[in-house]
């Protein structure tokens, strides 16, 4: 019987094919895209504000809000926060990536590795708290600046309007730091690929050639780990502009993309808003997806 | 002993400056980490004083006992368990399909996969929110499950492909030479061949399940899964003790089976983590 049924399938690749294939086709359609189709069609809709219920008609007006200007600075506030991450990220990430990539022995570079990818495996809600330790009031950056002197510089700099607030926890500095920590491993990687990809041979054409190491720097190795920078931005970049957990804990009142989705959805009931909002994030990342595979950003990942 | 090349004069070796940033970058990764594990003994109770006052073990069997805590943690394991259990059987099908044959769209299949992780969390918990409330279906521990199990299916896969495409296909071949049925090789070749794939691939699947917090906000009722408990207690800290020994119970919930995954791929090389 067994024998019958394997003989029956090893003459039908095709129909193995269709009995492989169909659960996880069937999940994804029905669950993930249909959810994606649900969205933009929920996008359409719009919120009575009268009666609170949302009424199933086509309409754009709900697009048309997002044209408010309290929505396009929530836009332009969270994509410049994005932007500030991803290059905070590139700074502290390259360093890092080029070390591994081109001085670290084997083992070394294998423990280093590990250490990268063990905060990106290790639980994001608490990564977020340990900041909320060191960021709070009596916390260690404060003992720490008292320690050597420099209160009134941290004092100073709190009272900075946009950036600062009532201590580094409630502020923007406060989320800058924490998306900075979080997203760290995303751009790590993808440099390091791409560095370690580099041939020694072209690096020692260069100095054959008469170039200085830091011209071998600017104008050989540089240029050859720049898809790999742009594929760590489109991580940094993206995630940034779809968390709400770290703006909700260390933000004031103003609102970014996530936030703003998470509020109106939540305790405003307009899941049609938080839809069309949602759109916002996904066009942004299609034209930054666009422009890094423009870039050649695809041929390191 | 054979002779070895003399270092490049120039470019060989790393500037201080290098040294320095790179160790940098690893303390910034890491002290937050330490703190964890620091803030989890102290006797502190009603604020994040550094240096701590005192250091005290006392927290730990309380934390422990705490029972909003155990509800949000045995929630949490059930949750990863299934959602873990659902991708290891979509992910294993299809990446043996992707394997296996040519057709039509097969790359589309691994970008699909990969979606619900690479596009922000707030797009894949949105967008189930939607769908869930449009078809008045009620918030429940499945939803959770089924939001879980879908960006959980790309780990397995991942793990597993890159597994089936290291293996050579002469065994199964030789196995079927020798007079074993589609099945019985399957059992006896090809699930020992992918065996610790399908291991690693659980494990991180289960620990991305288990500290997932924006596609669970979304497709949550009431229930409190204990990331979501945590930042409850971010929000509004009413027992800061049990947060901080919770956190760090957290940590070694997940890092140590994460070593432990890296460690059973590592004779492979192929543990694809993917991003998270």
């Amino acid at each position: 019987m067994l024998n019958r049924l394997s003989t029956y399938f090893y003459l039908r690749p095709r129909v193995v094919l269709a009995l492989l294939l169909l659960p996880p086709l069937l999940w994804f359609l029905v669950v993930y895209i249909g959810s994606l189709i649900t969205m933009l069609i929920n996008s359409f809709f719009y919120l009575d504000g009268f009666t609170g219920k949302v009424i199933h008609e086509f309409t754009l007006a709900t697009y048309a809000k997002l044209l408010d200007p309290t929505n396009l600075q929530i836009f332009r506030r969270t994509t410049l926060m994005a932007a500030c991450v991803t290059v905070a990220c590139v700074v502290i990430a390259f360093p890092l990536a080029y070390f591994m990539a081109r001085f670290a022995s084997p083992r070394m570079r294998t423990l280093l590795y590990l250490a990268v990818t063990l905060p990106l495996w290790s639980s994001y809600v608490v990564r977020v708290y340990s900041w909320k330790l060191i960021l709070a009031q009596e916390g260690i950056i404060s003992w720490f600046s008292r320690l050597i002197h420099i209160d009134w510089l941290l004092d100073l700099y709190l009272k900075l309007p946009g950036i600062g607030g009532p201590s580094l926890s409630v502020s923007a500095t406060g989320i800058f730091l924490v998306f900075v920590y979080i997203w760290l491993p995303y751009m790590i990687i993808p440099i390091q690929t791409a560095l370690e990809r580099v041939p020694k041979s072209l690096l020692e054409a260069s100095s054959d050639l008469g170039a200085s190491p830091s011209q071998t720097f600017r104008t050989v190795l540089l240029p050859l780990a720049f898809p790999g920078v742009i594929a760590g931005s489109i991580f940094t970049f993206s995630l940034t502009l779809g968390d709400f957990i770290v703006p909700q804990l260390f933000g004031n009142s103003s609102y970014y993309i996530g936030k703003a989705v998470l509020v109106y959805q939540g305790t405003a009931g307009n899941i049609p808003l938080a839809a069309a909002f949602t759109m916002g994030p996904i066009v942004i990342m299609v034209v930054y997806l666009l422009i890094a595979r423009r870039l050649g950003a695809f041929d390191a990942l | 002993m054979p002779s070895k090349i003399p270092a490049q004069p120039s470019g060989e070796r790393a500037s201080w400056g290098l040294k320095l940033g790179a160790f940098g970058a690893i303390l910034f990764l890491h002290i937050p980490m330490w703190l964890i594990f620091l803030y989890a003994f102290t006797t502190d109770e009603s604020a994040y004083t550094f240096p701590p006052p005192g250091l005290t073990l006392k927290w730990i069997p309380q934390a422990i006992a705490n029972t909003a805590m155990q509800d949000a943690l045995f929630l949490t394991i059930r949750v990863a368990a299934l959602a873990t259990a659902a991708a290891l059987v979509l992910g294993t099908l299809a990446a043996a399909a992707v394997y296996r044959h040519d057709f039509f769209g097969k790359e589309a299949i691994s970008f699909m996969l990969i979606l619900p992780l690479a596009l922000p969390g707030i797009v894949t918990g949105i967008a189930m929110r939607s769908a869930i409330s449009l078809m008045h279906i009620p918030f429940t521990f499945w939803t959770i499950v089924i939001g879980h199990a879908t960006f959980c299916v790309v780990v397995v896969y991942n793990n597993v492909l890159a597994r089936f495409r290291r293996s050579s296909n002469s065994m199964i071949e030789a196995s079927m030479d020798l007079g074993a049925n589609s099945f019985q090789t399957f059992w006896n070749i090809v699930l020992p061949n992918i065996g610790t794939a399908l291991l690693a691939g659980a494990i991180l699947a289960f620990s991305l399940s288990f500290d997932e917090v924006i596609v669970t906000t979304f497709t949550a009722g009431n229930q409190q899964t204990l990331p979501i408990w945590i930042f409850s207690q971010m929000l509004k800290p009413r027992n800061r003790p049990i947060t901080n020994v919770t956190a760090m119970l957290v940590v070694l919930i997940t890092a140590l089976p994460i070593l432990f995954a890296q460690r059973i791929t590592a004779g492979h090389s192929d543990s694809e983590g993917g991003s998270k």
